[in-house]
């Protein structure tokens, strides 16, 4: 029993502050207004204040804070990606994350149990040792590993899929790690709030306001904000926010599905993918299995829960560990991912002068959460692109100069 | 069985068939038809469980399948729910996620440091220092989870039926029964659902003493069960509400899948517990499972107790314990007045004093802490949600029944779009717009009254009917008036030393929604994923609208501004066996599969098909190297032959046939010439290269195109697709199955062909490219002169029913001539010879033709094809990489690079290695790799880097593979 958790039992008030203040009517006008309160936004936020001073700073959240795909996500941080830019920009993230809960002061269970992307195919081995290569040219600890090792981490691991789909082997990564997801969110706030930074739930951005190609505010539901630097971090909605500039991406939208399984004791150690059989799974500290699946196959702008989903999810999860049959489906949803061509993100500046994107967040968002907030606050204070982001910007597109990170990021969660 | 009664009219036991198990170690008697929970509450036994996070000791809440506190293993299975689960003979159960038992928990002593672990707590701790978290972590996730699953519990696999009707109703309660009798007598097709293993809901246990309730109960089973229009499935709950009326009814053995064409929605309500200390003890349970133990199990809940309410609801209760031989204390009733009058006279005709504006300040456990001891009774400020203690008083009991009020089960509307409002007369959010086909019946709709319940039945099945098109079916009207709500609106005791629970499943108490509050976690879904209310496998069925009354009043708003948190399946968690079902995985088998197979084809999948890797011929012992090398070699020297019926197939004819693959291809095909065929490469939007198959004319208006063989559904779909868009005259037809292919090559294949057929085979006759239709062993055959895998090779496409009787004929008459069958691995190795790439194997997603060699299959003249306006562009580009062949030293002799291992080039990732094999018939290591277009001339050599790290030198070879052997 940690002594810090003392003065609790020694109160008869709960000795604990406000995370964040309870903002409801927005100034005139802000030096940034970030449009979206889930991490992205908030961590930008925070950073903006702390890197760069700037502290006069909205964050406008529609719902709640990290109500969208924050708090969907199935909370797996890593950095084993296809390209060295990739592999660069979420290793940075990764290590961010391990001294977060010290900068934010607050626990995020960052917990590095190591990463599994299996293997049923030649094919897939082939992907791995790729990944694992151009991993270790960057310094990331990533390496093809066999069955016998796979078996070692998670021995009720059924290495032949019930005869359905043999394992090969795997990509071993071993900073992968998992978080609670919501705290990330929180912790932001909370700092950033510190900072001074003002945050608003339930304020819906319903115009952004541009003249002469430069942004100079935005309409909301609680009135109009005036500000020269607009980011939007918004996933899912991204379309609906360029439309209010009238600026194009190449972005769509499928629902990504995730459950969760009924708490039972901790077992499973590591966190495994399979990009064939469609599965990623990991046991929280609550002890429920957090399962993921990849993509749903058309665009669609819902979180409606599908049954298919859940199915053939279940089929391929008893697959892997048969003795799995009788445990329990607590609770299916759906988050809206915003989904680029080459699978990268879309970070940094457009024609718009002063609306900066973070988009393209697709199904990879939560790992890059602490480096996008930080790369982001840099271009809006800067109004240039910091290096480890340029591959990401949006006139890649136009310029044929994608950053191919389908082969690592289209179920590798 | 000391709490066990005569018996019960309708109960749900059997008492023909005892039976005895044990329960932590303990041995029980029951009967066939007793829960879990049932059959040890009637032994006198009162502690089922622990909480998951104060290890408190847990009896019964609710008989409704969310006692989550009395989870079971049975030594097999785990997390079973006692209270709706039946016991078996000869089960040896045990309570999960304890240490030492049930009773001796050594983890009680978490109870006593609850002060130290306030909501949140685990935020705000255990990281400090960084390095002490993995210690703290790996003692939180000892203390996490409920049961242990067993690792040895054998794979299921489970059927999934569908069904059909025209309206599906959920629950078979009063309300929906009579919605069932209504649609039923309409002619529509009706099935009814209810989890509970008999029909009834309510009229089953909610008899408030008045024995005419189980006739009426009997009168509809009896209609119900007539009726050749209803089908009633019971033991099986709606899993959940998805799209166009599909919901899955989840039942013992399985999922039916029941797609409606309409859906009455009459789940009923959940009873709701009211909040005061202690209020978790065994022995403290709502008055709807106090009411089901007496009906169902005959099982008296206590000898003595209390009963305090919000609704009359307390009153029909109070009443059934006194059939049930429970002698009742007294009735505190935390509303100022009683609502119903011949109630409240029929409860004080007992002689049981009603204590009004009072509350249970808390309850006081018994020494061992296992149960009541004593209540206190309090005045009620509703006002404060204060315990007026200047009036309280105590008595000595050993049970208390709650009743509180209401959540609706209204989980599969919201999941079904339904806005919902809080309706202050019923003090409960009732639907205020229902999605199309959708309808609510009952107490999920806010009526209460068992005649309106009826009624409302009625009304929601005419509905429904007449959405189906009954048009002249009358429309009924239920209107009800309430002088009390059956909800008390704020049935919470606030208690300064806590322990009154809101949350059983994750013992959150009053002060935790306050202290989340307070930190700012103040609205409800900031609040449920702080406090974790709601997330618990039990969903909050019996927490979520006392959290929303307690934040209402918390942030002094009405509750409807308060709102609720999002519903999402399942309703009862589910088994994954149950949604993974069969788990089906099919294959396709070519027509040659047995034929591989007896020939020592070692079968691999490629992607929906089997295929042979390579042949272990008769009698040898090769390692698979070796019988590659000599497939190969049987190639380069004599023949072989490969099934390659898995190429995509695709007819491509009408007038516009050749404009369609212009467009289509990057390639020319307008001037094709009959007989004639021309290599078919697909990009992208984006010039990214998709699939390279060929296309040959075989008339004017039809063509005969193949595609690779993982790509055949891509290409085939991408052709419809494109087919809408574009709308041309063009009829595809896919015969990728219905055509068999087989590939003959090798020096000798002409000489083995021309046995077979007619046809002329002599180069100026049939030259490279050409196809021909002829016959081949007496079938109707197309013929390709291909060069893939050899200079000499003929493709031979012949129905798949007559597939096996040629390859067969081939293979025999092959014989005298050496010819052997070669697999997919030995391919590879003979198209890396040949010097051509794979599509997907030596390029990527972002590959474009210039990089690989491949600009002279694009027309950039033609007006338009599939990703030309990309090609335009990067044509103004440098390019970035190269796809080149090249060759390891001679004699080279250590292992082997891999495939993806990296071309570098002073520190810089410049490429890497896409093919490498070894050529016995080269005697070289040959291969494929993306360089930078300054490594890329021929001869310059380039560095590979192993997975050990070291660099190997390769030199680009611009010309033949053969060449270079020459030389």
């Amino acid at each position: 029993m940690p002594l810090s958790l003392l003065k609790y039992a020694l109160s008869r008030e709960h000795p604990a502050p406000r995370f964040f203040r309870d903002c409801t009517e927005p100034k005139k006008t802000y030096d940034a207004v970030i449009i979206g309160g889930g991490g992205h936004g908030l961590a930008a936020a925070y950073y903006l204040a702390k890197d760069f001073g700037i502290t006069n700073v909205a964050v406008l959240e529609k719902g709640y804070i990290g109500g969208g795909n924050t708090g969907r996500n199935t909370t797996i941080v890593r950095s084993n990606y296809l390209t060295p830019e990739g592999v660069n920009f979420y290793d940075a993230s990764v290590q961010m994350y391990e001294g977060l809960s010290q900068e934010l002061d607050i626990n995020l269970f960052y917990s590095t149990r190591g990463h599994f992307t299996l293997a049923h195919t030649e094919s897939a081995m082939r992907t791995m040792r790729w990944r694992a290569e151009v991993n270790k040219h960057v310094g990331v600890e990533s390496y093809v590993v066999g069955p016998e090792e796979i078996l070692k981490a998670c021995p009720q691991l059924d290495i032949s899929c019930s005869g359905q789909a043999p394992i090969l082997g795997a990509l071993y990564h071993a900073p992968g790690s998992v978080a609670r997801h919501d705290a990330v969110a929180w912790g932001y706030a909370k700092e950033a709030d510190r900072m001074g930074v003002e945050i608003f739930q339930n304020t819906e951005v319903t115009g952004i306001d541009v003249k002469s190609g430069k942004v100079v505010g935005v309409q909301t539901n609680k009135g109009y904000i005036s500000s020269g630097r607009v980011l939007s971090a918004v996933a899912g909605f991204t379309p609906r926010i360029t439309e209010m500039v009238g600026i194009e991406t190449p972005i769509v939208i499928h629902p990504l599905q995730a459950c969760v399984s009924e708490p039972m004791k901790p077992w499973l150690n590591t966190i495994l993918v399979s990009g064939s059989l469609h599965v990623y799974v990991s046991q929280s500290s609550r002890g429920e299995l957090v399962m993921g699946s990849s993509l749903d196959p058309y665009e669609v702008h819902s979180t409606r829960s599908s049954l298919d989903f859940v199915e053939g999810l279940s089929s391929h999860i008893v697959d892997m560990f048969p003795f799995l049959g009788n445990v329990k489906v607590v609770r299916q949803w759906a988050g809206m991912a915003d989904i680029t061509p080459d699978f990268a993100p879309i970070m940094g500046k457009t024609p718009v002068e002063g609306f900066y994107l973070d988009a393209g967040w697709g199904t990879w968002g939560f790992k890059a959460t602490p480096i996008s907030g930080k790369t982001m606050a840099e271009t809006m204070a800067r109004d240039i692109a910091p290096e480890l982001i340029k591959s990401f910007r949006l006139s890649r597109f136009e310029e044929y100069e994608l950053t191919g990170e389908k082969g690592a990021a289209s179920v590798g969660h | 069985m000391t709490l066990r009664i005569a018996e019960k009219k309708g109960e749900w036991i059997n008492r023909d068939m005892p039976l005895t198990f044990t329960y932590e170690g303990q041995t029980v008697e029951a009967f066939e038809g007793d829960t879990m929970s049932s059959a040890l509450w009637a032994a006198g036994i009162k502690v089922l469980g622990r909480s998951f996070k104060y290890h408190r000791a847990r009896g019964v809440l609710s008989f409704a399948n969310h006692d989550v506190n009395a989870l079971m293993t049975d030594g097999v299975d785990t997390n079973i729910r006692a209270d709706v689960i039946p016991v078996s003979h000869g089960m040896e159960l045990f309570a999960v996620n304890t240490e030492g038992g049930v009773v001796k928990d050594k983890n009680r002593f978490i109870d006593r440091l609850s002060p130290f672990l306030p909501v949140g707590f685990y935020y705000k701790t255990f990281f400090k220092p960084r390095m002490m978290f993995p210690f703290w972590e790996n003692k939180i996730r000892k203390a996490a989870g409920l049961g242990k699953v067993n690792f040895d519990y054998p794979r299921q696999l489970r059927p999934k039926r569908n069904a059909h009707c025209d309206v599906l109703i959920i629950g078979a309660g009063p309300s929906g029964l009579s919605a069932a009798l209504t649609a039923a007598n309409h002619g529509k097709q009706v099935i009814l659902v209810d989890e509970n293993r008999y029909a009834g809901g309510s009229l089953g246990y909610d008899h408030a003493a008045d024995s005419s309730t189980s006739d009426k109960l009997e009168t509809l089973l009896k209609q119900v069960s007539e009726h050749s229009n209803i089908r009633l499935i019971c033991d099986a709950y709606a899993g959940g509400y998805y799209g166009d009326h599909l919901v899955p009814v989840v039942g013992k053995e399985g999922i039916t899948k029941v797609r409606a064409r309409s859906v009455i929605v009459a789940t009923g309500a959940f009873e709701q517990p009211p909040v005061f200390r202690n209020n978790d003890l065994p022995g403290v349970m709502l008055g709807s499972a106090a009411q089901r133990l007496v009906h169902r199990y005959a099982v008296k809940p206590f000898h003595r107790g209390v009963v305090v309410t919000g609704n009359d609801h307390g009153y029909r209760t109070a009443l059934d314990l006194i059939a049930g031989g429970v002698e009742v204390l007294a009735l505190v009733d935390m509303r100022q007045q009683s609502g119903d009058e011949q109630l409240a006279a029929a409860v004080a005709s007992k002689g049981i004093t009603i204590h009004l504006a009072s509350c249970i300040y808390e309850v006081i456990p018994s020494s061992d802490k296992l149960g009541v001891a004593e209540v206190v009774l309090a005045g009620y400020d509703e006002q404060t949600a204060s315990a007026r203690l200047e009036h309280s008083s105590r008595i000595a009991c050993d049970g208390v029944a709650m009743s509180a009020g209401w959540a609706p089960a209204a989980a599969l509307l919201y999941q079904a779009g339904t806005k919902m409002r809080y309706d202050y007369a019923v003090e409960q959010f009732v639907p205020a717009q229902l999605p199309e086909g959708v309808f609510a019946a009952g107490k999920v709709n806010g009526v209460y009254d068992l005649a309106l319940r009826l009624r409302d039945g009625q009304r929601a099945a005419a509905d429904a009917v007449r959405y189906l098109g009954g048009q002249d079916v009358e429309q009924i009207e239920v209107t009800q008036s309430f002088q009390l709500a059956p909800s008390h609106a704020y049935p919470i005791v606030h208690h300064p030393d806590g322990k009154n629970f809101v949350d059983f499943d994750e013992d959150i108490q009053v002060k935790d929604f306050i202290n989340a509050a307070k930190e700012g976690f103040d609205n409800i879904e900031l609040m449920k994923r702080f406090t974790t209310v709601g997330m618990g496998p039990s969903q909050g069925k019996h927490s979520n609208m006392n959290a929303i009354r307690i934040l209402a009043r918390i942030r002094q708003l009405p509750v409807e501004q308060i709102g609720t948190t999002t519903a999402r399946p399942f309703f009862h968690p589910t088994p994954l066996a149950h949604l993974g079902g069969r788990g089906f995985h099919p294959h396709r088998l070519t027509a040659m599969h047995e034929w591989h197979v007896n020939h020592g084809g070692v079968m691999m999948e490629a992607g929906a098909w089997m295929r042979p890797a390579w042949y272990q011929p008769q009698g040898a012992k090769l390692t698979a190297q070796q019988a590659v090398q000599q497939e190969a070699m049987a190639v380069r020297n004599a023949a072989g032959m490969i099934d390659g019926s898995t190429l995509g197939k695709i007819e491509v004819f009408g007038q516009d046939a050749g404009a369609f693959l212009e467009r289509f291809y990057t390639g020319k095909f307008a001037d094709l010439q009959f007989g004639s065929s021309r290599v078919a490469l697909l990009l992208d939007e984006a010039g990214v290269m998709v699939d390279d198959g060929v296309a040959a004319r075989l008339a004017e208006d039809k063509f005969y195109v193949s595609t690779n063989s993982s790509n055949a559904a891509t290409v085939y779909r991408e052709m419809q697709r494109n087919l809408q868009l574009w709308g041309m005259s063009v009829t595809l037809v896919n015969l990728t199955g219905a055509m068999a292919a087989m590939t003959l090559a090798g020096p000798a294949s002409g000489s083995i062909l021309t046995e077979l057929t007619e046809l002329d085979l002599f180069e100026e006759a049939f030259p490279q490219g050409a196809i021909r239709t002829a016959e081949v062993a007496g079938v109707q055959a197309r013929i390709m002169r291909v060069a893939f895998v050899a200079d000499l090779a003929f493709e031979i496409h012949v129905p798949s029913s007559s597939a096996l009787h040629v390859w067969q004929k081939i293979m025999k008459t092959g014989q005298p001539f050496g010819l052997r069958p070669f697999g997919t691995d030995a391919q590879r190795l003979l198209r890396l010879e040949m010097g051509h790439h794979l599509i997907s194997h030596d390029t990527d997603g972002l590959t474009n033709p210039f990089e690989a060699h491949a600009g002279g299959l694009l027309a950039m003249d033609k007006a338009f094809f599939t990703g030309q306006r990309s090609l335009q562009i990067l044509a103004a580009k440098p390019v970035k990489k190269q796809l080149v062949k090249f060759v390891l030293d001679p004699g080279f002799s250590a292992e082997l690079p891999k495939e993806c291992n990296l071309v570098i080039n002073a520190g810089q990732i410049t490429g890497r290695v896409t093919s490498i094999a070894y050529s016995e018939y080269l005697n070289r290591v040959i291969g494929m790799a993306f360089v930078a277009p300054d490594q890329a001339a021929n001869g310059q050599q380039f560095d590979i880097r192993t997975d050990d790290g070291l660099l190997v030198k390769a030199r680009v070879v611009q010309g033949s593979f053969f060449k270079l052997s020459a030389q």
